[in-house]
């Protein structure tokens, strides 16, 4: 397996959001995680991919056979953790395909590749460029600077097909995307579907479902995963909404 | 303090002051009695102190207690003077040590004039001034035994840009050098000025106070940098005036990585409609630099915009001090000011005072003004760190980034890149391939 969290427990500001989470990933698998806002979704997703502010206090992540909540996140990265950013970050005066290219480059050297010559890279970028429908405009500018909600999401998605991880973490990638943005942004990621590669879609609703479709489907209530079953939950939840897991819920625990 | 007592405070300058009365530079042009004002001024008044507020977050004893003498004529090696120009032999080239021109003139371009001490006109020694001079402008009245007027013809396109580099080589004794530069723009002329400010040596201790007066007749375009790196023991307090024309263009980008204590005062008047007025800035504080910018915008006529981006980045113990005075006159209708100052702050110990002063007196005006104080962004820093960029050098793409959003503003690519390269050095970052 790729990735198999055990009773992962992590506050935040002293609250605690993840309650005992478990999960299990095998390599070329897709799991979308789903839940009501506030369940824990994008603690679990940022806590993959190391962001400060989370304090994990029980459990464990093994990821490729490594303690992962041992690494810093950049080590991470260059292990092949990639998560797209809910809120992708704007930064002014850094060009985004010189960004991408360093980050390429850390990736490649932590593996022992050598590093591609800016010839070399400009050559990938078009490729993965086209697979997104960027265009070269966006490319030259600051990273994520000035980009509308969809480009930004369309600029993560093409940063993971350039850096190619093993594992991917979508955090509400479909949020803010019109329906022709989304097909774009799930285009991508099919693209990107391989029997090495494992993706974690985590969404709210279950639109995305439709063009990423997903091998199993989690359900996150509570801070932990409440409900696991294949592509039908999905649908179920869609129609029938949150309400009907939480009640469920309670109804268990009473 | 008595005025006797402040007077004996500055004996060596009082007695450079009298050695000077007697060279013929000093009466040049009928100027003898301005500089005698001025000194007078000077020796009533003293050096500014921290109960003076245009001076409270910066405390000049250090250099009031130096026994100044004003430099005397030197010659700076030729290779030191070629390393420091930041456009090598791609512009047309003044050197000026010890505040005196050295060497011959260069070839000047078509609708380039140039007069020094030796034909300088009354008008160019004691130039007509908005209010706002420091008692270090005063100094450099009172003292000045050179200057560099530089007058662009009407509509003379200069595309040489015109470099200045201002070198001091040390005395046995602190040393006071008094820089003097007028430039006057014609009608619809155009003129890029490189003005750098260096030592000879890098222990040498001098007060270098700059006085730089730039006119602008109607539709000139002036752009004016200046790279200010001296020792770290020395002190630079600059005063520059800057009056503007009806639709004249004028952009400074002053740029602050030496000193031990450095200030800028620039003044700039708006002076007919439709003129258009840029002061960016970078400064880098190390160690235990001082560094001060205080700039004040004069919006005196409608239809004028004012850009103003000032930003430091600060390490060390070092210390900064930003004050923009923005004035919109009540004839200043549909004046547009916008001021941003963002100080980077990469250690604990390092501090800014920043102090925006808007005083608007028109009703139809757009003035707007930030100042941001902070760290490195962490969630930029975290974003970077997820892509698989180590710490080190996600910080270093920030601080790169940082600096370049004003340092991009500066047209000439040698300029730009010598200055990230003092950049770099001063906060020992890793130069960037980044085009």
């Amino acid at each position: 397996m790729l990735l198999e969290i055990k009773d992962l427990r992590v506050k935040a500001e002293d609250k605690e959001i993840l309650k005992g989470l478990d999960l299990t990933v095998n390599a070329g698998e897709v799991h979308a995680v789903m839940g009501p806002n506030g369940s824990g979704k994008s603690t679990l997703a940022r806590v993959l991919a190391g962001s400060p502010g989370y304090e994990v206090t029980g459990g464990s992540i093994t990821y490729d056979g490594k303690d992962l909540l041992e690494l810093d996140p950049e080590v991470r990265a260059c292990e092949g953790v990639f998560m797209a950013f809910q809120y992708p970050i704007e930064i002014a005066g850094i060009n985004n395909t010189y960004f991408l290219r360093t980050a390429l480059n850390s990736v490649r050297k932590h593996r022992g590749e050598p590093e591609l010559d800016a010839v070399e890279f400009m050559q990938l970028v078009r490729e993965k460029a086209a697979l997104l429908e960027m265009d070269q405009a966006m490319l030259n500018r600051s990273v994520n600077e000035g980009f509308s909600g969809g480009e930004k999401k369309r600029n993560e998605i093409f940063q993971m097909a350039v850096l190619e991880p093993k594992l991917a973490i979508l955090d509400e990638t479909d949020s803010g995307l019109d329906i022709d943005a989304l097909k774009i942004v799930a285009n991508g990621v099919n693209s990107l579907r391989s029997p090495e590669r494992s993706i974690i879609v985590v969404t709210h609703y279950q639109r995305l479902l439709n063009y990423i479709v997903p091998d199993f489907v989690h359900v996150l209530s509570g801070g932990r995963i409440v409900r696991s079953g294949g592509r039908e939950l999905a649908l179920e939840l869609e129609e029938k909404g949150y309400g009907w897991i939480e009640a469920e819920m309670a109804g268990a625990r009473g | 303090m008595s005025t006797t007592q402040v007077a004996e405070r500055h004996a060596s300058l009082a007695a450079g002051f009298e050695e000077l009365k007697g060279r013929p530079a000093f009466s040049a042009g009928g100027a003898s009695e301005g500089r005698i004002a001025a000194f007078e001024r000077f020796s009533r008044q003293g050096f500014p102190t921290t109960r003076d507020e245009e001076w409270r977050f910066t405390n000049v004893a250090p250099i009031a207690e130096l026994r100044l003498s004003p430099a005397p004529e030197a010659k700076a090696d030729s290779t030191l003077v070629a390393g420091l120009l930041p456009l090598g032999q791609d512009a047309v080239t003044f050197v000026l040590v010890n505040g005196r021109l050295s060497g011959p003139l260069p070839r000047l371009p078509r609708g380039v004039a140039v007069r020094t001490i030796a034909n300088a006109e009354a008008g160019d020694l004691l130039p007509a001034r908005p209010e706002g001079g420091t008692a270090f402008t005063d100094l450099n009245t009172a003292f000045f035994e050179d200057l560099l007027v530089i007058d662009i013809a009407p509509k003379a396109v200069i595309e040489r840009p015109i470099q200045i580099l201002h070198v001091t080589v040390p005395g046995a004794d602190p040393l006071l050098v008094a820089p003097r530069i007028v430039v006057r723009a014609g009608e619809a002329s155009q003129a890029m000025l490189v003005e750098t400010y260096a030592d000879a040596a890098g222990d040498g201790v001098a007060l270098v106070a700059p006085a730089v007066d730039v006119e602008l007749a109607p539709a000139a375009f002036v752009d004016h940098v200046k790279l200010q790196r001296q020792n770290n023991r020395s002190f630079h307090i600059a005063t520059m005036f800057v009056r503007t024309g009806r639709s004249s263009t004028f952009t400074s980008h002053a740029v602050t990585v030496g000193g031990r204590i450095a200030r800028n005062d620039i003044v700039a008047v708006l002076d007919g409609e439709g003129t258009e007025v840029t002061l960016n800035g970078l400064y880098v504080g190390a160690g235990d630099m001082l560094v001060d910018t205080h700039t004040t915008i004069n919006h005196v006529q409608p239809h004028c915009p004012s850009h103003e981006v000032y930003k430091g980045i600060l390490t060390g113990r070092s210390r900064a001090v930003f004050n923009g005075k923005i004035f919109v006159h009540p004839e200043a209708q549909k004046t547009d000011a916008k001021q941003t100052n963002k100080a980077l702050l990469l250690s604990d110990e390092a501090q800014i005072n920043t102090k925006p002063q808007l005083e608007i007196f028109a009703d139809d005006v757009k003035c707007t003004h930030g100042a941001a104080i902070g760290q490195l962004d962490t969630d930029a820093l975290f974003y970077l760190k997820a892509r698989g960029i180590p710490e080190r050098h996600a910080r270093n793409m920030l601080i790169h980034a940082f600096a370049s959003d004003v340092l991009n503003g500066i047209r000439l690519d040698p300029v730009r890149r010598t200055t990230m390269a003092l950049v770099e050095g001063m906060l020992e970052l890793e130069a960037l391939e980044q085009e």
